[in-house]
């Protein structure tokens, strides 16, 4: 009995002691103190990176056998919205981040809104690099600001037509080139038993990239306080125009990227998609059967003659606040996004398409793709990465403004509201989640 | 004598009468009899047929997966999937089954035997405070496993253990629910005599417990250790926060790892299908191992001997 009162009497101990220890090491996790400065480190310095990208341990070895001073410990998981950066967030509070992060280029704001980046304004080789980037890719990490450069972008995802050139050849269809031409393409393809495309419920950020090519703008800030307009006039002329394609049946509505999507493409039942560049491998894979049969052309236009383009995607780098080695940390995410070895190993493994205007003249990227004919499809894609509008910006609370709009469109589609309702509602929503957060909205 | 035999044969039937009929349960009506047989086939479809499908759909190659009847066969392409997901990123699979085994395996064991030792602490031993702690490790059977993962999160990232194998492995011996099992368990199955018996013979109480005691827990220890098995295995909120390289990844986090990047690299569609298959069969095969400790260890525990 004796022995059991001593003995648990150490364990308490221990346990409170440990207790006490865990509480008592301080709020803050170190905060790098030369946070303005972007000076070199003295010695070795290792770097902690964080991406999802597959294969970039291939580029992130190219780099570490070229600097042996400054080695990259690269750190795989899930996607951004799949829970990693979530993880930025709470590492972000533990004070354990890592130096870098992939972040899209719609979540950048969400960062920055928390204080989570560390400003690559600072550092003369970044604000040097502005000219080597497409315009609209650094309009995508400054911000809005002048001088502040929160990532240095990797790669974008200028939209383009997919469609099926066999079908179209087949049936005399002319190739649509505006929205006009699309819908009357649109009925005769439902005529004939398909589909033109597919509408997306989920894919709001493909709405957005249509919005992006009409003009439209969601979000503004001035530097104080956020506007969110999601029912401006061109948003609501692309919602009245998808809501018209829906109402009349002739988009289906399968969930995307579900095995039904990938069936409906693979059987020949839809005959287009609106994409970015990299859905040029969702195809491939997704509808192996049709290869051979597609081809791209530029996105339909709202007037004849114009030439511009949505974009669907793309990353950045960011250096995440807090960190010891700001100047090593940004001149390895301007390797990554602009050395031709490092390009051409992303593009290689992970088919990214490069923000560089250099980027866009890499060897692999000037060939026919067999899937689609041979077509040297990223010319088209090169052209419309230069047709995209530089005004573009996105708002602090996305994965919100996504959920919520996503859930208006489903709604839309089983008939119950319009997309234009849809979007008012998620403005509606996304106004009070900014509130939520004390994040100052213009009224 | 016969006289209230007969009066007793009004209301039921006497002993004799039914000892010569042979041993009988309650009356079993056939058409709900047949009734609980149709819901218990539904419900065996339901949970099997998934099963089923995922079988079917590892066998097939990329381009057949979306195009052929989902739930037979087309041209087997087994083989080549199997070798390219053991091939892909280094073999990476393979070290996330035994990161699962590891943290599963071990984890069990470790949060049996301390389950196991708490349980029979607090059914075989008076001290002050002890309904208090049991009542404490109830409660803590009510709280969910995903509210606790960020506070530990945070708690480790103090003592820069987050990131290790350790992040998951400590806080996956904690069982309250396993405390609970070995106490009501111990309770019911280990005699107080016994215990007396080898006091007397000199035994210290450590030495009883791993010698006597456990012997007699087994059926409980085993259902302890089947729980917090598949609970680990399964955990995934835990290895979401607390993981960041994949070389440390439980088997459920990596795929999930690849399944989120499907949309943009969808040649990892077949790894997942093919890696979820064989990611079952460690939990299958450990259930059939030992079920017929879990079977009986339902029942004995619930009879005064």
């Amino acid at each position: 009995m004796r022995h059991m009162k001593r003995a648990a009497g150490v364990a308490a101990a221990a346990t409170l002691a440990l207790a006490l220890a865990a509480c008592s090491s301080g709020g803050e996790g170190d905060t790098g103190d030369a946070a303005g400065a972007c000076e070199p480190s003295e010695g070795d310095v290792t770097l902690t990176f964080t991406s999802w990208i597959p294969g970039i341990e291939d580029a992130v070895a190219i780099w570490n056998e070229a600097n042996p001073d400054i080695q990259v410990e690269v750190q795989t998981g899930p996607s951004g919205n799949a829970g990693t950066y979530q993880n930025f967030f709470n590492q972000l509070e533990a004070g354990n981040a890592p130096d870098l992060g992939q972040i899209e280029y719609d979540a950048l704001p969400n960062f920055r809104v928390q204080d989570g980046l560390e400003d690559l304004g600072a550092c003369a080789d970044v604000v040097a690099a502005e000219d080597q980037f497409v315009d609209w890719t650094w309009g995508q990490v400054t911000l809005g600001t002048e001088d502040e450069v929160y990532g240095i972008p990797q790669d974008s995802g200028p939209m383009a037509l997919f469609y099926r050139s066999d079908l179209f050849e087949e049936n005399d269809i002319p190739v649509p080139t505006t929205w006009e031409e699309y819908k009357a393409a649109a009925e005769k393809i439902r005529d004939l038993g398909g589909y033109i495309t597919n509408f997306s419920q989920t894919d709001i950020n493909q709405f957005a990239g249509f919005v992006w090519q009409a003009g439209g703008q969601w979000f503004a800030n001035d530097g104080d306080a956020w506007t969110v307009e999601l029912t401006g006039a061109e948003s609501t002329t692309v919602a009245d125009y998808w809501q018209d394609l829906i109402e009349n049946d002739l988009v289906s509505t399968y969930p995307a990227w579900t095995d039904e999507w990938n069936n409906a493409y693979n059987s020949g039942e839809v005959w287009t998609w609106n994409s970015a560049v990299w859905g040029a491998n969702s195809i491939a894979s997704g509808a192996p059967d049709t290869a051979g049969s597609w081809s791209v052309a530029q996105a339909p236009q709202w007037t004849a003659g114009e030439s511009a383009a949505g974009n669907w995607g793309g990353s950045s780098i960011a250096v995440f606040s807090g960190t010891d080695h700001l100047y090593e940390a940004a001149k390895f995410a301007l390797w990554l996004n602009t050395s031709e070895e490092a390009l051409t190993s992303l593009n290689t493994t992970a088919a990214i398409y490069p923000a560089t205007t250099a980027g866009l003249e890499l060897p692999a990227l000037q060939e026919g793709v067999e899937f689609y004919g041979g077509q040297k499809i990223y010319e088209v894609f090169a052209e419309a990465a230069g047709q995209v509008s530089p005004d573009f910006v996105w708002g602090p609370t996305m994965t919100q403004t996504y959920a919520d709009v996503s859930d208006g469109f489903k709604n839309a589609v089983s008939g119950s509201g319009t997309l234009a309702e849809a979007l008012a509602a998620g403005q509606t929503s996304t106004i009070a989640a900014l509130k939520a957060q004390s994040i100052p909205v213009a009224e | 004598m016969s006289r209230t035999a007969e009066l007793t044969a009004s209301g039921r039937r006497t002993p004799r009468a039914a000892r010569s009929r042979g041993p009988r349960g309650p009356r079993e009506n056939p058409i709900s009899r047949t009734a609980a047989m149709l819901v218990m086939g539904v419900f065996t479809l339901y949970f099997l047929v998934p099963v089923w499908w995922l079988l079917v759909a590892s066998t097939k190659s990329r381009g057949d997966l979306f195009s052929t009847n989902p739930l037979w066969f087309a041209d087997l392409a087994f083989g080549e999937n199997l070798s390219a997901l053991l091939a892909y990123d280094g073999g990476v699979y393979l070290r996330w089954i035994l990161n699962s085994i590891g943290y599963a395996g071990g984890g069990a064991l470790v949060a049996t035997l301390l389950a196991g030792m708490c349980g029979y602490a607090l059914a075989k031993y008076r001290f002050p405070g002890r309904e208090l702690i049991f009542n404490v490790v109830l409660g803590g059977v009510l709280v969910p496993a995903t509210a606790l993962a960020l506070p530990l999160f945070l708690l480790f990232s103090q003592v820069q253990l987050t990131n290790t194998f350790w992040a998951v492995f400590l806080p996956s011996v904690v069982s309250p629910f396993g405390v609970y099992l070995a106490r009501v368990f111990a309770e019911a199955s280990v005699p107080d005599e016994l215990l007396e018996a080898s006091r007397i013979d000199g035994s210290g109480e450590i030495r009883t417990f791993f010698t006597v005691s456990i012997r007699l827990m087994v059926p409980a220890l085993i259902t302890v250790f089947l729980f917090q098995f598949v609970g680990i295995w399964n955990n995934f909120f835990l290895p979401l926060i607390m993981l960041r390289s994949e070389e440390l990844f439980p088997v459920t986090y990596g795929l999930y790892a690849w399944n989120s990047t499907i949309n943009q690299f969808p040649e990892l569609r077949t790894f997942v299908l093919i890696g979820a298959l064989l990611s079952i069969v460690p939990l299958i095969i450990t259930f059939l191992l030992l079920q017929r400790y879990w079977r009986s260890g339902l029942g004995a525990g619930a009879l005064k001997s």
